[in-house]
């Protein structure tokens, strides 16, 4: 039987379809679950259906190594946020942990063979300062940036340069708010804090409500002008949508806070490719009241064309003639949304043609 | 079927074209290039190990070596090396085609291999016990295992020491072993039995020449070994060759800096070094001449056969 070209999402649907790949399909799956970053979450779903005994033996081992590493970084993360927790003792306020590090703290189904490299954490904007000292006083500091970078931060951005450690490899980033204060949609931050719910064990430290972790996801995925991580940033949405949905009354009052935060539209975006690539589940009726958000006929079907492109993984074996386009069309697109125009222009004339030829800081 | 089995023009073509699929120790490789000197390295350094059809057969690594594409390549032309689309270093100059394939296959495995604890070490094996040589560059490790694999030793690795984290047997990857300047005509005079690829001139390192792994090693690649020894070698230029005993703790140490990927590995990677420790005994070792230093390794190698017979 020919397998469609995109073998990743193929698999997360329908599992059992390993059993009838030839060699040539395993090739083609794990490069493409390696760029997408999802080798060691296949690996924990072939293994929950007990279909890892169907890996051929000559690429079990890059399933293997892929959930080994991503087992000792959930591992060490989990000892970064206690460590975390005692040197920010004083503060009087939960520190919300975000993405990855969140669904690995709270022990949530998305945590599943995710790899994490950074600590995401939201702080109120007013606190942004006190918790940043707190950092440096126990090893962390700033990344060097070049001044435009410097005085963009200051000025238009929703986070703080990040934070590394003076002998720890991962790095904190600080974010007061979830997208930029210029950009379209930009929800309140201190009403997703207000909602964060405290994580059992960690004291001090806390994970946005259900509904917005999913908020939160799909909107940082549609303003996202790279996805690198397209497809797994999308499989997340995927498993808090399956865990959610569980919950009584989870759909409607999702519904009702993504109306309550102006976010209907990335809701409907990442409900229309979750089930595109992951066929999550959504009831009717959701996509029925979802409909006063879509966009127009012509509209959605450049999208599709865009976001099918842009979220599967950026592999060759899954690029066509309208990759390179598709690409220019997000990175265009997240930046208009992000910015008004008189901002936008000077920024990528800047980022396009002059940081290039600056040198780099010094590292010393 | 063997890479040597292939006739010179087919080579090219290959990995001009569909590339060429051959297998190093526990990994496969699809390589493609165009470029001559990666056709004329692997033909002359690859010849025992084995090539397959790339059609319908699985591959670890898809790796390419091509011109970078620049406007100094009209001034000064560059070759870049890509794992399927990635390329993880800046191009080199293109005399160094052949050096950055070897570069970027060792960094292929030590990026993803996790499978083992992997150390920047080498390692060879005699009566079914291995050695393991961490050092730094500039120590003379290369010449000195080379020596060992013209003399009997068998060939595991000269750089990346693969601990199996379930055994804690080491795994063989025997590849060609990069020599610089004064050990080339060092080696060529210490045994008949080496083979030198064509030797380069880098302006960084001087001379550079690759030694083909001996027929044995290559035939045993499949053949992993229970790892008796940990080495710290160290070239002096003059004396007799002097083996101390090296503390658990100090060896602790020393290992866990080499191993590549120590920490990714958390408490499985700490079990792995602490019983690799247990199981080895650990030396520091200072030779002027390879004769010395092979006559040390294989008194040892002799004392194992004791041992046995003795219990």
């Amino acid at each position: 039987m020919r397998m469609p070209a995109e073998l990743v999402s193929h698999v997360f649907r329908d599992p059992a379809a390993i059993q009838r790949f030839s060699m040539d399909d395993w090739d083609r799956l794990v490069r493409q679950a390696r760029q997408a970053d999802l080798l060691a979450r296949l690996h924990a779903l072939l293994q929950q259906d007990g279909l890892d005994l169907a890996i051929p033996a000559v690429a079990r081992w890059h399933f293997e190594a892929a959930a080994a590493l991503a087992g000792s970084q959930q591992k060490e993360m989990r000892q970064k946020l206690k460590r975390l927790r005692e040197l920010l003792a004083g503060l009087d306020f939960p520190l919300v942990v975000l993405k990855g590090a969140a669904y690995v703290a709270a022990g949530l189904p998305a945590a599943s063979g995710r790899f994490i490299d950074d600590l995401d954490l939201l702080v109120p904007g007013e606190r942004l300062h006190e918790v940043e000292s707190a950092l440096q006083r126990t090893g962390w500091h700033a990344v060097d940036l070049p001044d435009y970078d410097r005085r963009y931060y200051r000025r238009w951005r929703y986070d703080a340069p990040q934070l590394q450690h003076l002998r720890r490899a991962t790095a904190i980033n600080l974010h007061y708010a979830i997208v930029p204060n210029t950009a379209r949609f930009h929800p309140d931050a201190a009403k997703l804090r207000r909602r964060a719910v405290e994580i059992p064990g960690l004291t001090g430290l806390a994970i946005l409500s259900a509904e917005d972790r999913i908020l939160h996801a799909a909107t940082l995925l549609f303003h996202d002008d790279g996805l690198s991580h397209g497809l797994r940033d999308l499989s997340d949405l995927d498993l808090l949508l399956r865990q959610a949905a569980s919950e009584t009354d989870f759909w409607p009052r999702l519904l009702a806070r993504a109306e309550e935060m102006e976010l209907g539209r990335p809701l409907f975006y990442a409900l229309r490719y979750a089930q595109h690539f992951f066929a999550t589940p959504v009831p009717h009726e959701v996509r029925d009241h979802l409909r006063s958000v879509e966009p127009g006929s012509a509209t959605l079907k450049l999208m599709d064309g865009i976001y099918t492109r842009m979220l599967a993984p950026a592999h060759r074996s899954c690029m066509d003639v309208f990759t390179p386009p598709a690409r220019a069309a997000t990175y265009l697109r997240t930046h208009w949304l992000r910015r008004p125009p008189r901002q936008l222009v000077p920024h990528l004339v800047y980022k396009a043609f002059i940081s290039p030829y600056q040198r780099e800081p010094n590292p010393a | 079927m063997k890479l040597l089995q292939i006739p010179p023009g087919d080579l090219r073509r290959q990995l001009a074209d569909s590339g060429l699929w051959l297998r190093t120790g526990p990994f496969s490789l699809r390589v493609r290039s165009r470029l001559d000197a990666v056709a004329e390295g692997l033909g002359d350094l690859y010849g025992q190990y084995e090539v397959r059809n790339p059609r319908e057969t699985f591959t670890d690594f898809h790796v390419a070596v091509a011109p970078h594409i620049s406007l100094r390549r009209w001034l000064r032309p560059q070759v870049k090396f890509s794992f399927d689309g990635i390329e993880p270093f800046d191009p080199l100059p293109l005399e160094q085609a052949y050096p950055i394939f070897e570069r970027g296959l060792t960094w292929c495995v030590s990026e993803h291999a996790h499978q083992y604890l992997m150390i920047h070490a080498a390692v060879v094996e005699k009566n079914g016990r291995a050695a393991i040589l961490p050092a730094p560059f500039g120590s003379g490790k290369s010449t000195l295992v080379a020596a060992l694999m013209l003399s009997g030793w068998r060939l595991l690795s000269d750089e990346l020491t693969l601990i199996d984290r379930k055994t804690g047997w080491v795994h063989a990857m025997p590849r060609p072993i990069c020599l610089k300047n004064e050990s080339i005509p060092l080696i060529n005079a210490f045994s008949p039995d080496a083979f030198f690829s064509r030797a380069l001139h880098d302006s960084a390192k001087g001379t550079v020449a690759y030694l083909r792994p001996l027929k044995e090693s290559v035939r045993r690649q499949h053949e992993p070994a229970q790892p008796r020894w940990i080495i710290f070698p160290k070239w002096v230029a003059d004396g007799e060759p002097e083996l101390l005993s090296r503390s658990t703790q100090l060896s602790y140490q020393s290992v866990t800096q080499h191993a590549l990927n120590y920490s990714q590995l958390g408490a499985e990677g700490f079990h792995v070094c602490s019983g690799l420790i247990k199981q080895s005994d650990c030396y520091d070792f200072q030779y002027a001449r390879l004769e010395d230093a092979v006559a040390v390794f294989d008194r040892m190698a002799a004392s194992v056969v004791t041992d046995q017979v003795g219990n």
